[in-house]
């Protein structure tokens, strides 16, 4: 072997191994080009799916709140007047806008662009406001998830009638009634205000809001306290022996217990063994904050280990106890970091919804809770009901909810960066 | 605001105090204390009406009960095996998702990334692990189900769309992050006089990192890769939206599994008695899942733990 073959193969060997290097670095960019993709198109399809959520195709109709209709039964009381057929009056204000639908079938057919939801809306009012019987109003009603549907363009007309939740009359309706100008695309209030129902067009979200707000308002009220005191007595207090180990350990541990299992614990011990009522945000705020509190307990403990000694140490000298030490002067300044990691905590508790479903949060809910016993569901709950429920336009929403509930864990990460970057103290 | 006590009284106070932050931080004991003794207390009633050879080693899961005593199959098989192939199943893609990904890209961060381009992509990664488990379940049914299945048409592969991949791959996704941060941190602790050393010898950076630093990051990184496997056995939501319902026995990827997580959900939700041998198993079955993840965690921790203090 000549020299200068050899340092053609020295060149060979170089290159080839650049080449490896290239090829790895590539590997690394891959890896997190991909990752951010994933990320990407997980909000892409939540915004494509979701947005045509936030409105809703409403009807507007000449409601005359027909006295013989209101009070059919004879007697003008207060119960007549709830138990009224109010979808009546929207049928009949519908059908004065076609005159000449006389067949049973169908006048059925043009009942059927109505939401079921249509009679509580006037019914709400007419509770309200009874001096409204005997007039009449111009309102805008809701229509049924499958017309709301067709305006949005999601029904499919080239399939054949029979495939279709429209069929061709019912179609002509409905364009006729858009072309008029009758029915238009709104904001979707309802779905901000109502709680969660059969009818996607009347389900909202409410309900799911107040009761992760209750959930969370209990899960704070004892993983805070307990976790901020557990761990000023772990990082302050504790001498090192075998058992503040075993609790180390323990919280380390719990920290990676699937959630599910603390599930578990909450059905057999507050459910079945205290007896506390099933579904409510009592006993989920408790589960919960049983999972919060490793999460906490390790925040806290680091935020006090990161005061430095000598504030303690100046507070000794001048004759403060060691409880005044750590309760006047450790803990303040260490507050900004516990909460940093208590809102993390709690955004966490916000996003679980497995140990929720093992005590009886998962219930169908129609009323908006209104204290901590009340039935409730949380918001992730209420998107896993809503992803189970068979009809179409419960699609959207479940996309919608997942965009609210996103935007929930938003502001609270959000906050808890502003918290850190406000207060934030290098030593 | 401070009240001034006597030191006699103040001293009284300050014991009281202390006997709170005891009480407090043996809170965390008791949780643990519950968990075990609820889920054992189940568990042993079960094993009561159920043999526990039958739960453990059994190949056949159907546990519906009859309503009437003379109902075909009346009895109900509870045999976990099925249950426990499809957890490690999902487990499993998921980790073939996670683990190469999440690795490539903490390797990249710690070893090739710029500080600003470090300081802008963890963060954007970690978004990855604050999306709640249902949305990816959500996102598994919607988006990643559909495409199998389409896929696998056009190729003329029968896809089922619950198929275990369209679960794996959504809580793969779930676990980059973890993975990641994991990798990062202890690819971080090499010391960085083993890579000069291997850059002074004429190394490319990619023969450093493969060679000594992922040599010596070994250990961190099976702790990693336990803690994330033992976050996927115990992922409820993806599985219980996208997996299946039925038990079947099956190594093939593209077919309906079922989880022990899943079975546990379809259990506890429907209206039963609680003393039923169903209801009952759901416990026998989270004991199980608490005993799995808990040895893998343990174990994580602890190779972490030595791994940390060897470079300390």
């Amino acid at each position: 072997m000549t020299d200068r073959q050899s340092l053609n193969i020295e060149q060979k060997v170089l290159q080839k191994r650049h080449r490896a290097e290239r090829r790895f670095r590539l590997y690394g960019v891959t890896a997190i080009t991909l990752a951010l993709a994933m990320l990407a198109s997980i909000f892409v399809s939540l915004v494509v799916t979701g947005h045509s959520a936030f409105r809703q195709a409403e009807i507007e109709l000449l409601i005359t709140f027909d006295a013989d209709v209101i009070y059919a039964d004879g007697g003008r009381t207060e119960q007549a007047l709830y138990g009224a057929d109010y979808q009546k009056l929207a049928r009949m204000a519908l059908r004065k806008l076609f005159p000449d639908v006389s067949k049973r079938a169908d006048k059925k057919r043009l009942n059927k662009l109505l939401s079921p939801g249509a009679g509580f809306v006037l019914r709400d009012l007419v509770l309200n406001d009874p001096g409204l019987v005997g007039q009449s109003r111009r309102l805008s009603l809701p229509v049924s998830d499958n017309v709301d549907l067709y305006v949005k363009g999601q029904i499919d007309t080239t399939l054949p009638e029979g495939q279709r939740q429209l069929n061709d009359r019912q179609i002509g309706w409905i364009d006729s009634l858009v072309s008029k100008d009758l029915i238009k695309l709104r904001f979707n209030t309802r779905f901000f205000t109502n709680g969660d129902s059969r009818e996607p067009e009347m389900a909202g979200i409410m309900g799911a809001v107040k009761g992760t707000f209750y959930t969370l308002m209990v899960c704070f009220l004892l993983a805070f306290p307990v976790g901020v005191l557990s761990s000023i007595y772990l990082e302050e207090f504790a001498p090192r022996n075998r058992l503040t180990d075993f609790i180390e350990i323990n919280i380390n541990n719990l920290a990676a217990v699937p959630s599910i299992v603390f599930g578990l614990l909450g059905l057999a011990v507050f459910l079945n063994f205290m007896g506390l009522p099933r579904s409510a945000p009592l006993v989920g705020g408790m589960v919960l904050a049983l999972m919060t509190l490793p999460t906490i307990i390790i925040a806290a403990r680091s935020a006090l280990k990161s005061v430095p000694p000598s504030i303690a140490q100046a507070a000794l000298g001048l004759g403060a106890t060691r409880m005044q030490a750590v309760f006047h002067h450790v803990l303040p300044l260490a507050m900004p970091g516990i909460m940093t990691g208590a809102i993390i905590g709690l955004a966490q508790a916000l996003g679980e919804s497995a140990p929720l479903l093992m005590i009886g949060m998962v219930a169908f809910v129609v009323d908006i809770p209104g204290s901590v016993v009340d039935p409730a569901t949380t918001l992730p709950v209420q998107i896993f009901i809503w992803a189970d429920s068979p009809e179409r336009a419960f699609l959207a929403k479940t996309a919608a909810g997942i965009l609210v509930l996103l935007a929930f864990l938003i502001v609270m990460n959000l906050s808890a960066v502003i918290l850190r970057k406000k207060f934030e103290r290098r030593w | 605001m401070y009240v001034t006590l006597s030191p006699v009284k103040r001293k009284i106070v300050e014991e009281v105090i202390l006997w709170i932050l005891i009480l407090s931080s043996t809170i965390a004991i008791l949780t643990t204390v519950g968990i075990v003794l609820s889920l054992l207390f189940e568990t042993l009633r079960f094993f009561d009406s159920v043999p526990i050879g039958d739960f453990l080693f059994g190949l056949e899961w159907s546990p519906q009960i009859a309503i009437r005593a003379d109902q075909i199959g009346s009895s109900g098989a509870f045999g976990a095996v099925p249950l426990l192939a499809g957890t490690l199943l999902i487990s499993a893609i998921a980790m073939i998702v996670a683990a190469p990904l999440g690795l490539m890209a903490a390797i990249y961060l710690a070893e090739y990334a710029s500080r600003n381009v470090r300081n802008f992509i963890k963060p954007v990664l970690e978004i990855l692990a604050g999306i709640p488990t249902v949305v990816y379940g959500f996102f598994a049914a919607l988006v990643i189900g559909p495409m199998l299945r389409n896929g696998g048409a056009e190729l003329g592969v029968q896809i089922s769309s619950e198929s275990a991949l369209a679960a794996g791959v959504a809580m793969g996704i779930m676990i980059i992050p973890l993975v990641s941060s994991l990798s990062d941190d202890v690819i971080r602790a090499v010391p960085q006089s083993l890579r000069d050393g291997s850059l002074g010898l004429g190394s490319t950076r990619s023969e450093t990192v493969r060679k000594v630093v992922l040599a010596a990051a070994l250990p961190g990184i099976v702790g990693a890769m336990l803690l994330a496997m033992s976050r996927a056995i115990g992922e409820t939501m993806i599985v219980v939206m996208a997996a299946g319902l039925s038990a079947n026995l099956t190594a093939d990827p593209l077919q309906a599994v079922t989880t022990v997580t899943v079975q546990i959900v379809t259990l506890l939700t429907g209206d039963q008695e609680f003393d039923s041998p169903k209801t009952l198993a759901a416990f026998a079955l989270g004991l199980m899942l608490f005993v799995v993840t808990l040895i893998l965690n343990v174990i994580a921790l602890r190779v972490v733990k030595t791994y940390r203090e060897k470079y300390d």
